[in-house]
């Protein structure tokens, strides 16, 4: 057995797990605040999952339309979450996203510009105003060379290819991180006072998902092991238009920004379906005919948004809806038409990415014929629970931001409150870290008897004379929460799911990896199953005690939003017998003045924030 | 349909092609090819990948000696009747398999001075700059990392001189720096003197293998040559000191 004396060990302040945009920008907060800081990721820097987004960050600069303004942001996130909502999250979310956006700027991103050379927005599902900062379809590549160009600078220690084990806690506290290095495979621990995860989702559970390798739901489990809550699990995101063909491809995503410039969604009738699916809540704000959705298009300000633009969890019941009736694409999803709506140049120079993207990977030419898309799992609402203002868990010292952390976007996301997301908590997880650090002077101590279970947990896997393969396992697990864990849920098949994890636990205790520790990723792969299965229980408990519909969540056996069921949060924690324990959590009350403006209706909103500008130019 | 694949296996000190039969469905790409040989021949076949839509730069590596990108090579343009090689890229040593190790290029990027921005050119809503002075850097922009430019450039892999020259991917790097309407640094004497833009020669290799298209050499590389050459070469501005100004 190895001796934790001789594994390698690194002095930080603070490290930060995961290097997209959230673990970014909270490093460098936190180097600025003068912490010494590092980061940990799984990939090479750059390579985070940040790059895959596509359409924008939302911030109410209001460079393309005046009237946008940070209440009527907040608004738009508080209805698109259902009301579920962290109501502080929101609040600074919508009010620090535009000083975000204008300091990655400064900072040397090159976002589109309108007519009069300042950043441009587009429209997205939910937001009222084009609000989201854009370059052509590729913003999240855009934002996470920004963040890493200027990072570099900045004095951060990066650990590439290093992937994080389990954190090693000193009393109550955060006192080191065990990981391993990818390429040699051998050990390493980080001594440190706060970590700040920023790991993202875990699409990987699912089969068909928009998610790369890296999202197997390592931060939940991470917290979840070191005593954390999870807040939210039963929201996860299917975003409505992910490829569905060829199968290779399945679940790519295809942005949201197709439809923000123009484009329409259709059965294999040639019906444009949506307008079948407004739910009463939007029906005021959204056009009903086809030809006032086209004067919205065409820059008609009195005219209401097109259906395609209302929020995911919709158009994607809706597309699942029009497919299970029979109407859907060959491949067995809805037909996303932009060749006939918009002009082909005009296509290829908004979304050039789409554009590569279904030539080279399905043989279609979106300037010339529609795209087939269909729902795949793209987002996880829920995650770590933390505190509004400093973004710590219940866990001294143990931060989270992003999708690891859950509160901002409620029971279902927008699009485009992502990438701010990232930036806003991202930036304030570094201020409650440095802030934690300050107050906790006292000396802390690394438990060798915790690096030591940790270690032997994962060389466990390799030393094995036999045992089960982990990729299959991961196929296994990947079938068992698409078919049971879907867009469209049923208490029966949630117990099922709940049965088939605890079976599946035992195949992960047993899993074998074959070959050495260095550069090895079935080991890496058997690594990351235990978080997969600890993430996909919470999502699936969590789906099976919110008895209702709302957002993300669709019982097939509640149906619609339950009055009573706005009122909590559901909060998944490690039991004292070692199970997962769920509580509905009740809500807790927010400032008045917040809750008026949510409930506002759009014209009276609308008329307050032009007043109150009208105000501010005459002082 | 079963193709056979010829796989780099192996590290730094040895190692050869193995072969592997696998069946390859409608519309797969070659890195779909290497999961399933990882998944049931080899779970141990080491390889980098992360979007698998052509957006991160992750799984480059050389398919019948050719660099690409893994994930956006589909298997119909290959017969089964011939074998398909994969292989690591050749100009970065190899850790294992498909993996080689690329921090040379994380050290290139960190001696490039940063941006610095001009702040005259904000207002209360933000900086002031016009869309048609940006095109050319948001084609920069584009770059996804993948260092397939740097695989091919003739002075890092034939002559190995990481030591000379920085590649065509740090060149595109500067000259989105140049180029950028708000930056206010001078960077025109390293591109000469430490980033050594004269050891390019052209052969546009770099801009062939560019999955995003970037014209590297035409719209990139050549431009930074003849600032350098303005710079120091040209007669009239070293008589009157114009050379000196900083263009953008």
């Amino acid at each position: 057995m190895l001796n934790p004396k001789e594994i390698q060990t690194i002095e930080h302040d603070v490290v930060v797990v995961g290097a997209g945009g959230a673990g970014l920008r909270a490093a460098i907060e936190c180097s600025k605040l003068g912490l010494n800081t590092g980061i940990v990721c799984k990939s090479l820097l750059g390579k985070a999952h940040t790059v895959m987004a596509e359409g924008g960050m939302a911030a109410a600069l209001g460079n393309v339309d005046a009237r946008d303004h940070w209440k009527i942001h907040f608004r738009d996130t508080m209805r698109g979450g259902k009301f579920l909502n962290q109501w502080r999250m929101a609040e600074l979310h919508a009010k620090e996203a535009p000083d975000r956006v204008r300091e990655l700027e400064e900072w040397g991103a090159v976002f589109d510009r309108t007519k009069d050379g300042y950043i441009s927005q587009r429209n997205f599902g939910g937001h009222r105003y084009p609000r989201l900062a854009h370059v052509g379809d590729r913003t999240g590549l855009e934002m996470i060379r920004s963040l890493q160009d200027y990072g570099i600078h900045q004095g951060i220690s990066v650990h590439m290819e290093c992937t994080a084990l389990d954190i090693i806690k000193d009393g109550e506290k955060v006192s080191g991180l065990v990981a391993y290095w990818r390429e040699t495979g051998r050990f390493i621990v980080f001594k440190c006072k706060a970590i700040i995860l920023a790991t993202g989702g875990a699409g990987k559970a699912w089969k068909i998902t928009s998610n790369s390798w890296e999202y197997t739901g390592d931060g939940y489990a991470l917290a979840y092991e070191a005593g954390a809550e999870l807040m939210d699990m039963e929201f996860t995101q299917f975003h409505p238009t992910g490829m569905v063909w060829p199968l290779s491809v399945k679940g790519i995503l295809v942005t949201e920004g197709v439809r923000g410039d123009g484009g329409i969604l259709l059965n294999n009738k040639g019906e444009r379906f949506m307008f079948k699916y407004i739910p009463e809540k939007f029906a005021a704000e959204t056009a009903d005919t086809e030809e006032e959705a086209n004067r919205w298009l065409k820059g008609d300000k009195n005219a209401r948004r097109p259906p395609e633009l209302l929020t995911r969890d919709v158009v994607a019941r809706s597309i699942n809806n029009e497919v299970k009736e029979g109407r859907g694409s060959p491949h067995g999803g809805a037909f996303l038409d932009i060749a006939s709506r918009v002009p082909a140049e005009a296509i290829k120079r908004k979304l050039p990415s789409m554009y590569h993207q279904f030539k080279e990977l399905a043989e279609v030419d979106i300037t010339k014929e529609p795209m087939e898309v269909g729902p795949t799992l793209h987002y996880f609402m829920g995650g770590i629970r933390v505190d509004h203002d400093t973004q710590m868990s219940r866990v001294p010292g143990l931060f989270a931001a992003g999708e690891a952390a859950a509160g901002l976007h409620g029971a279902n996301r927008l699009g485009g409150n992502s990438l701010s997301d990232l930036l806003v908590f991202g930036r304030l997880a570094g201020v409650g870290a440095a802030d934690y650090i300050r107050k906790n002077t006292g000396t802390i101590n690394l438990d060798e008897e915790q690096v030591k279970i940790s270690v032997r947990r994962a060389t466990d896997i390799l030393n094995r004379e036999s045992g089960t393969n982990p990729y299959l396992v991961h196929e296994d697990l990947q079938q068992v929460m698409q078919d049971n864990v879907g867009i469209i849920r049923v208490e029966h098949e949630l117990k099922k799911a709940i049965d088939e994890l605890q079976r599946l636990k035992k195949d992960t205790e047993k899993v074998k990896a074959p070959g050495s520790s260095q550069y090895n990723p079935g080991w890496h792969e058997a690594i990351s199953l235990r978080c997969m299965m600890i993430t996909a229980e919470a999502v699936t408990l969590a789906a099976l005690e919110r008895k209702e519909s709302r957002g993300a969540q669709t019982r097939l056996d509640f149906f619609g939003e339950d009055k009573e069921w706005q009122k909590y949060n559901i909060v998944l924690r490690k039991g004292k017998d070692g199970n997962m324990e769920v509580e509905k959590v009740l809500r807790t009350s927010t400032s008045p003045e917040l809750e008026r403006i949510a409930n506002s209706t759009i014209e009276a909103l609308d008329a307050e924030v032009a007043a109150e500008k009208e105000n501010l130019k005459i002082s | 349909m079963k193709y056979n694949f010829k796989v780099f296996r192996g590290d730094k000190d040895s190692g050869g092609l193995v072969d592997y039969n696998v069946d390859v469905d409608e519309g797969m790409v070659v890195l779909d090819v290497i999961h399933r040989i990882q998944a049931h021949q080899a779970n141990d076949l080491a390889v980098r990948w992360n979007c698998k839509a052509g957006k991160c730069g992750s799984c480059s590596c050389e398919i019948n000696g050719k660099p690409r990108l893994s994930c956006m090579t589909r298997m119909n343009e290959f017969s089964p009747d011939k074998p398909v090689t994969v292989t690591p890229v050749k100009t970065f040593p190899v850790i294992k398999d498909l993996v080689t190790d690329v921090s040379w290029n994380y050290e290139q990027n960190k001696r490039i001075k940063p941006f610095k921005p001009d702040p005259k050119k904000k207002d209360a809503k933000g900086y002031v700059m016009f869309q048609e002075d940006v095109d050319r850097v948001q084609e920069f922009r584009k770059c996804i990392e993948c260092y397939l430019c740097q695989d091919v450039c003739h002075v890092l892999r034939d002559h190995d001189r990481k030591d000379k020259f920085v590649g065509p991917r740090f060149m595109i790097r500067l000259a989105s720096l140049e180029m950028h309407p708000l930056d206010t640094e001078d960077r025109i004497p390293a591109v000469r003197d430490e980033y050594g833009s004269g050891f390019c020669n052209i052969t546009r290799c770099c801009t062939d293998v560019c999955p995003e298209k970037i014209q590297i050499t035409d719209n990139g590389i050549i431009p930074l040559k003849e600032r350098v050459v303005d710079r120091y070469y040209d007669p009239i501005a070293r008589i009157f000191g114009g050379g000196k100004k900083k263009q953008k």
